[in-house]
């Protein structure tokens, strides 16, 4: 498989959160700011990637039959070790994701790519995957930041973004983001609230089914073409 | 004796309804999803999770406390892992020999509980919020049964869904979502209530 057709597959048409439905629970709960979106998604990303690298150079010597307590093992230290290193570096971040950060451990994401691709591609391919299905999960976790920041709270780019003093980017999550109007007085509440993760969700795989849908139709009627 | 019983009933009505795990902490969300589709597994699971979350907040209770006291807390996301996959296993096994229809019925999403957030969740907050042994339990429990009041409601809620009408791109996950969703609201009723 090339290179190009995997990051295809990790960012649109084999999405881990909008085609694969996994990693739900921290997609919903942390996108309230771009801050914390940005922060679970590069974690994730890392730990995807070193997992995957680890399980797939380990795949001819795990025995099959206990594969997944050591995939779990192998995943829970690459944990702690982004967690402890959050704690110590990034505390901001930390703080604001709380219990998300040793989560990870259980995201379904991690574990669906060590079982149904790390352990049977080489080490090389497995490096791409993790990268690729990382930033295809950051990437819906942007989108949800997005869309519940700006329409609940009427800014963009809260606690990463900095304009006070001119564009800048903050890593403490201390920026303001940029308010495009007045969230106080016209941002929908219910956007922030646990229900606005819900049906933000809903409409984004909603519309990803749509769009999938859509272009294999047009696939269809371009091979029908082709055939006449 | 009375504050303990205060803090317990304060505990309990808060993990049913008031900081709801599906609802207002996003903690199980793929069981709460995949398992809803019938009213009768639904109970099954959620007994299960309810079950599984009391023990193992009761076991690693104990595992913490020999964690701390050799100066090994930063492992604690491991050994709870541990312990909580080989809980399951153990309620695994014992359903199998015991009760082979529900076993049968709950299929591959038994082994999953390992990786219900909830149950590694219930686990970390207990340590958060340095509960003690009792609260532990309390909470792993009260907590289990605000999973099982979520997913029974929501498996209702979807028996009923098949006979809607909606929009085709909207089949499946995308409309059980936004039902969940709906849920929620409801539920956030009871946010802001403050008992004691």
């Amino acid at each position: 498989m090339n290179i190009k057709q995997q990051f295809k597959e990790g960012l649109i048409t084999n999405n881990p959160v909008l085609v694969q439905l996994v990693g739900m629970c921290s997609t919903m709960a942390i996108t309230t700011s771009l801050f914390n979106g940005v922060g679970m998604g590069l974690s994730v990303l890392i730990i995807l990637t070193c997992c995957n690298v680890v399980i797939s150079a380990l795949r001819k010597i795990i025995p099959n039959d206990i594969r997944l307590a050591i995939f779990v093992v192998i995943i829970a230290g690459f944990v702690t070790i982004v967690d402890l290193m959050l704690q110590a570096f990034v505390p901001a971040l930390s703080d604001a994701l709380g219990v998300f950060i040793p989560l990870i451990v259980v995201n379904c994401i991690i574990m669906a790519r060590a079982e149904g691709f790390a352990q049977k591609s080489s080490v090389g391919a497995s490096l791409i995957d993790g990268i690729s299905q990382g930033l295809g999960y950051t990437l819906v976790l942007i989108a949800m930041c997005l869309i519940r920041e700006f329409l609940g709270n009427g800014s963009i780019g809260g606690g990463l973004i900095d304009i006070s003093n001119g564009f800048r980017i903050t890593m403490d999550g201390t920026g303001a983001g940029i308010q495009v109007f007045n969230g106080d007085a016209y941002g929908s509440l219910f956007m922030i609230l646990p229900l606005g993760g819900f049906i933000t969700l809903g409409c984004l795989i909603a519309l990803m089914q749509y769009l999938l849908r859509r272009s294999a139709e047009k696939k269809e009627l371009k091979e029908q073409e082709a055939a006449e | 004796m009375d504050n303990l019983f205060g803090s317990l009933v304060s505990i309990s009505l808060g993990a049913i309804l008031i900081n709801n795990f599906i609802f207002s902490q996003f903690l199980g969300i793929c069981p709460f999803l995949g398992v809803s589709q019938k009213v009768d597994t639904a109970v099954g699971m959620g007994l299960a999770v309810t079950f599984v979350m009391g023990l193992a907040s009761a076991l690693c209770y104990v595992v913490n406390i020999v964690l701390v006291k050799l100066g090994l807390d930063y492992m604690q996301t491991l050994a709870f892992i541990l312990v909580i996959a080989s809980l399951v296993q153990l309620v695994e096994m014992f359903l199998k020999k015991t009760i082979p229809s529900l076993y049968s019925a709950l299929g591959v999403y038994l082994p999953l509980i390992t990786t219900n957030c909830a149950v590694l969740g219930v686990v970390l907050l207990n340590v958060q919020n340095s509960y003690n042994f009792i609260e532990s339990v309390v909470y792993g429990i009260t907590g289990g049964l605000g999973f099982l009041l979520a997913i029974v409601l929501f498996a209702s809620v979807r028996e009923r869904l098949q006979f809607a009408e909606y929009p085709k791109s909207f089949e499946g996950f995308p409309i059980a979502l936004v039902s969940a969703g709906l849920l929620a609201l409801a539920f956030m009723g009871f946010s802001g209530m403050k008992i004691f």
